[in-house]
């Protein structure tokens, strides 16, 4: 018996870790919205596998809990049940003796009290809360809904014009999203069962390039309705255009220079040439909605007269004010907010900042933004500092990345002290303290000052993307509810209290993504035309390809691919390449067709219209 | 066109054919379970499946067409096996108590089992729990429920009643009733489509056969039956007679084998129908002032549960008169029952109907009009009757036919249509032309309401009035018309509704036959006997005339609309 021996891989070992990582994919991916309860036991079933059986509350506590679910899913409980489930996995929790057992017990404990009616449910009635109508995974996850597997499938088919008319159908700015959308969609692709997700955003994009002259539907004839919609983002553009379409008269009004909102004041050129956006609204626009600009409701015009002169209005002004931390020298010449600098870009006033050293404070999409916006503009050094952990940060990790290779240093675990001004009132440097991850909550660790010094890097510019603020306060003058700053409004978009009144968007929810924008502006559109006493449907004449089968053999993913970072960096010309032909067909046909395969062809397929 | 080679023989087929109909064409069988063609090809069974050359994996043949160049081998091994075990997973989860099945014989599993000659199965057996005991006409036992949710589709895309649902999921998924937690709570419209699109015994009318013979065996008890006008046209499917030979008077004869003192006929009490439903028309055109249109007929207790669940605004254009099988009843215990001077109370009324509902209608409350009991004290189904008969070990094709009972058994050919879509409709113009002109129509003037067609519009001339009408057959085209209705895009003077597809010809208590529309073979039956028919209105019924002249007075009296109306609103859905 030799002293040491070396841990080598078994084929049984490897096995082991094939299962797990099957394991993993398979709960990435998996479906959601299904029974609570069910997927409870099924962890349960896995923490118990994983338990040594040394002591008691695991080996013995995790089965009795496994045996008291399955009594509730069989109909078999009581109420009693389920206070003997919290206090079993309550003492498991406090009683084991490693992460084994107490971390499934708290898994059950949280599953119980966020799922207490599904539970109680089945023990009144034998029945789970969820129902059968689960939309299938991508046009669940697709706040707008838009039919995923028929576009994809026109794609395939090399129907790209027809696969841009049936995305219109749900969300009128395809070109906008086949650029910059965050794909909510590709999160539970079914095809990561498999592989990988399909890349719906690309595919989306390509469709748009080949798109040809821009087809729009059919208009409804007149209905002799007024609509005013406040904002010309792309939350009240997609309400003007379906309003449009329906037949009621639409006028946007629009305080900037340029219509757009965040497309245009939020996201750089780089993402988001403007070309191509002026060329959507411009589509949009040959519905025949009327945008004036240059005109801020509440000071130029008031909301009072739109609505008195409109039957409805819909307000979506997003969230354009920039937030500052209120820190030492914030004031100084040189620092600027996030939306400042990128409404300037916006404008076409970009602030020069050629030579500068900058420092970007902050984690999410938005400091990538100005951060990578700032190496466009000739700034000699870039520092994104934040004060939690790079993985931490709410920025895509594809953004993150494109932002260090286009030389943007990261400074993980960095808080802002104060600003430090030379005697000219500029800033001169910025002093920040080192911290290190502390207690988790809400998924994040909460970042606590190091016992270490601080730390100063000297600057000129300091760019402040740390939240939006909405400028709402007009709105409340004139009788608008609001809270916290939010615009009042219930998941129909009907604002608080204010008959006729809709409000959607990022004024609403608070800054989120232009796909959750474009689908209150088509929740709004849909409830103003009822409200104004219609039912016009919103459909898309597209046959839709008949779907093979197909084995779907394991593939791999086409990724989008960048122009080198030496190159693109130095502009603000379209960074991303678009799949070619040969990518394109190769990528739709990874799609698995869920509207067709599996529960899709029964239930929650496909909503043929709005 | 697309060419393939099925079994090593070459197809030639249009564009997106299914797999399964081109094999058929060819002479190949491919068996199914789950599909049902035009209504369910969502391969949830996966029997079907098939293998085709250079794909590993199978693929169903309901839902997937054939493509161009495809080599497929429908019983090739791979396909042979996964089929066979796909039959055993589903017999491991269902309760093979065939023995004791009312569908023993005529069941879509079994016979694929035997087919398939699955005589032993590898699996434990595992069952659901049947589901509680419970006293609604429709029945369910999720322990036979194969999931192939037939029920859901009928329900949802013909019926647009959408009781029934998936619940559950993965290991538990289920059919059950949606948005309700029982078919007692739900507005289940009771039209049995779900039951006659089953392809095992899960769905079922609730039986009570049992009641029949225990009234049969009492001796105090007056047992008479009441046949209505589509059960001549089906009743003789399961002894494989021809409904010339099986009718309503082979019927009479094997009834009263069994012990029935009288054999009566809901015709007569279509006839009925008729004189109260149509001079109720007549008086409605007379006065349209303050009143309702249309006027729905509300012969069909299906239909009336959809309304009142699904559109309660339009309760009161139903008309009051009662359905035939009901004043059957309350002019047997009241008429006859003085007629003949017998007890009321001991009077045993039994209707034999195709339907499902009709056991709901004749227990409601307001159904006892003539002495307080029930009117109708049971409504069997077509399928309860043809079970009641093979108990009874009768061989009908051995009886001689007898006639019916008079007088409650005379009919004119008005009556006998009634069975089949359009027939009231056609039946209350032939009496409202009489009874506005004076005169007789053609008997076949409005023979254009006839036929399978889902929605029939036909503008009438009656003495220079225009008569606008719509016979709808199947609720959801029912739902339709309402909602055609209730914005206004549609106007009727006259509606009639049959719950089912094509009347009670298809109806839901009617025999199954897995996969045939078997309304469009029997409705013609009923046309036949029409047209030979020596009376073929209403208003001619002697019998009829003699009620009456010697009972009811005349159609709308105070007796009449006593015994032979009732209030829609005398109850609610869910009941």
């Amino acid at each position: 018996m030799s002293r040491s021996t070396l841990m080598n891989r078994g084929r049984a070992a490897a096995s082991e870790e094939e299962l797990y990582s099957g394991m993993e994919r398979r709960l990435r991916s998996g479906q959601r919205g299904g029974c609570p309860a069910e997927l409870a036991l099924s962890f349960l079933h896995v923490c118990h596998a994983q338990s040594c059986g040394k002591c008691t509350p695991c080996r013995i506590g995790l089965g009795q809990l496994k045996s008291l679910i399955e009594s509730v899913l069989e109909g078999k409980a009581s109420e009693n049940t389920l206070k003997l489930i919290e206090s079993t996995a309550e003492s498991i929790y406090l009683s084991a003796d490693c992460a084994i057992g107490y971390g499934a017990a708290h898994i059950v404990l949280k599953s119980i009290k966020g799922f207490r009616d599904d539970y109680l449910e089945h023990i009144r009635h034998g029945r789970c809360v969820t129902g059968a109508d689960r939309p299938i995974p991508c046009v669940g996850g697709c706040p707008a809904g838009v039919d995923i597997p028929g576009y994809v499938a026109l794609v395939h088919e090399g129907r790209w014009g027809d696969a841009v008319q049936l995305i219109r159908k749900d969300n009128p700015f395809p070109a906008v999203c086949g650029l910059i959308c965050e794909h909510p969609c590709e999160m539970h692709c079914r095809r990561g069962l498999v592989d990988d997700a399909v890349n719906i955003r690309g595919l989306k994009r390509f469709a748009v390039e080949h798109e040809g002259e821009a087809r729009l539907p059919e208009k409804y004839p007149a209905t002799g309705k007024k609509v005013a919609v406040v904002g010309a983002g792309p939350s009240g553009l997609t309400a003007a255009y379906y309003l449009s379409v329906m037949g009621h008269e639409v006028q946007v009004y629009e305080q900037r220079k340029l219509p757009g909102g965040m497309l245009r004041y939020g996201i750089p050129g780089y993402r988001l040439p403007r070309e191509v956006l002026d060329s959507e609204i411009a589509t949009l626009k040959r519905t025949g909605f009327e945008i004036v600009t240059d005109v801020s409701v509440g000071k130029d015009i008031s909301l009072e007269k739109l609505r008195s002169e409109n039957d409805a209005v819909y307000i979506s002004i997003g969230a354009h004010t920039g937030q500052r931390l209120g820190i030492d020298g914030e004031d100084a010449e040189g620092v600027l907010s996030a939306v400042e600098m990128l409404r300037m870009i916006g404008d076409g006033e970009r602030p020069d900042m050629k030579g500068c050293d900058c420092v970007v404070i902050g984690g999410g999409n938005v400091a990538m933004d100005v951060a990578r916006s700032a190496v466009r503009l000739g700034a000699k050094s870039v520092t994104v500092a934040y004060r939690r952990r790079r993985a931490d940060m709410t920025a895509l990790a594809e953004e993150i990345e494109g932002a260090v290779a286009d030389g943007c240093e990261i400074l993980e675990l960095h808080a802002p002290l104060r600003i430090e001004k030379d005697e000219k009132g500029s800033v001169s440097g910025i002093y920040l303290q080192p911290q290190i991850p502390g207690e988790i909550k809400n998924g994040r660790p909460t970042p606590v000052a190091a016992d270490c010094a601080e730390v100063r890097i000297p600057c000129s510019r300091v760019i402040m993307a740390v939240g939006q603020g909405i400028d709402s306060a007009e709105l409340a003058k004139e009788g608008i509810s609001v809270s916290r700053g939010r615009v009042s409004a219930d998941d129909s978009c009907a604002a608080d209290k204010a008959e006729g009144v809709f409000a959607g968007g990022d004024c609403v929810t608070g800054p989120a993504t232009v796909i959750r924008a474009i689908a209150a502006g088509k929740t709004a559109a849909a409830n103003i035309d009822e409200y104004l006493g219609f039912e016009h449907e919103i459909k898309s004449d597209v046959e839709l390809p008949e779907v093979r089968f197909s084995d779907d053999r394991p593939c791999g993913r086409v990724n989008m691919r960048e122009r080198p970072a030496a190159e693109r960096a130095k502009d603000f010309e379209l960074m991303e390449y678009c799949m070619t032909e040969e990518e394109a067909h190769r990528e739709s046909g990874r799609c698995l067709h869920c509207d067709r395969f599996g529960c899709g062809v029964f239930r929650g397929g496909r909503k043929e219209k709005w | 066109m697309v060419n393939a080679v099925i079994d090593g023989k070459k197809v030639s087929v249009p564009e997106n054919t299914p797999i399964l109909e081109a094999a058929r064409a060819a002479g190949i069988d491919i068996p199914t379970l789950c599909y049902y063609k035009d209504l369910n090809d969502i391969g949830a069974c996966r029997v079907c499946v098939v293998e085709a050359e250079g794909c590993e994996r199978l693929l169903t043949a309901c839902n997937n067409a054939v493509e161009d160049g495809m080599v497929i081998h429908t019983d090739s091994p791979k396909a042979r096996k996964a089929r066979r075990m796909n039959v055993e997973l589903i017999l491991s989860r269902h309760d093979s108590s065939c023995t004791t099945c009312v569908r023993s014989g005529n069941c879509k599993l079994q016979s694929l089992a035997n087919d398939l000659n699955i005589t032993s199965v590898p699996f434990e057996k595992e069952l659901p729990p049947a589901g509680g005991a419970s006293v609604f006409p429709l029945q369910r036992d999720s322990s036979k429920c194969i999931k192939c949710f037939r029920c859901v589709q009928v329900c949802d895309k013909i019926q647009s009643v959408n009781i029934w649902d998936m619940t559950e999921q993965g290991p538990r998924a289920d059919v059950g009733v949606s948005r309700a937690y029982s078919l007692e709570e739900s507005d289940c419209a009771l039209c049995g489509q779900c039951i006659t699109h089953c392809p095992v015994g899960a769905l079922y009318e609730r039986d009570d056969t049992e009641k029949v013979l225990s009234a049969i065996d009492d001796p105090e008890k007056t047992v008479m039956f009441q046949i209505a006008p589509s059960i001549r046209t089906a009743w003789g499917e399961y002894f494989g007679l021809s409904a010339d030979t099986a009718d309503e008077q082979l019927l009479a004869a094997v009834l009263r084998r069994m012990g029935a003192d009288y054999v009566f006929d809901t015709n007569f009490a279509a006839d009925l129908t008729i004189m109260e439903e149509g001079s109720e028309f007549v008086e409605k055109l007379k006065r349209p002032e303050g009143e309702k249109f249309p006027l729905f007929t509300s012969c069909c207790p299906g239909w009336v549960r959809f309304l009142k669940a699904h559109y309660p605004e339009f309760t009161d254009n139903l008309s009051t008169a009662k359905s035939p099988q009901q004043m059957f009843g309350a002019v047997a215990k009241s008429y006859w029952a003085e007629l003949t001077g017998t007890d009321p109370h001991n009077i045993f009324c039994v209707s034999v109907m195709p339907c499902v509902a009709k056991k709901h209608e004749c227990a409601l409350g307001s159904m006892n009009d003539a002495c307080g009991d029930a009117d109708v004290d049971v409504s069997l189904t077509t399928r309860e009757l043809v079970r009641m008969i093979r108990a009874a070990r009768i061989d009908p094709s051995a009886m001689e036919k007898q006639p019916l009972d008079r007088p409650l058994g005379t009919y004119t050919g008005a009556g006998n249509i009634f069975g089949a879509s359009g027939g009231v409709m056609e039946a209350a113009l032939r009496s409202a032309h009489f009874l506005v002109t004076g005169e007789d129509p053609d008997p076949d003037m409005f023979s254009e309401v006839r036929g399978m067609e889902g929605v029939k519009e036909r503008v009438y001339d009656i003495a220079g009035r225009k008569i606008r009408t719509a016979v709808v057959n199947g609720l959801g085209n029912a739902d339709k018309l309402l909602g055609a209705l209730k914005s206004g895009k549609a106007n009727y003077d006259f509606v009639e509704v049959m719950a089912c597809p094509g009347g009670c010809v298809g109806g839901g208590g009617q025999p199954i036959h897995e996969g045939e529309f078997m309304a469009a073979k029997r409705a013609p039956v009923l046309y036949r006997q029409d047209k030979a028919s020596s009376l073929r209105f209403s208003h001619k019924n002697p019998d009829v005339a003699k009620l009456y002249s010697d009972y009811l007075e005349r159609p709308l009296s105070e007796k009449s609309h006593h015994l032979l109306h009732t209030d829609h609103h005398a109850w609610d859905m869910p009941v």
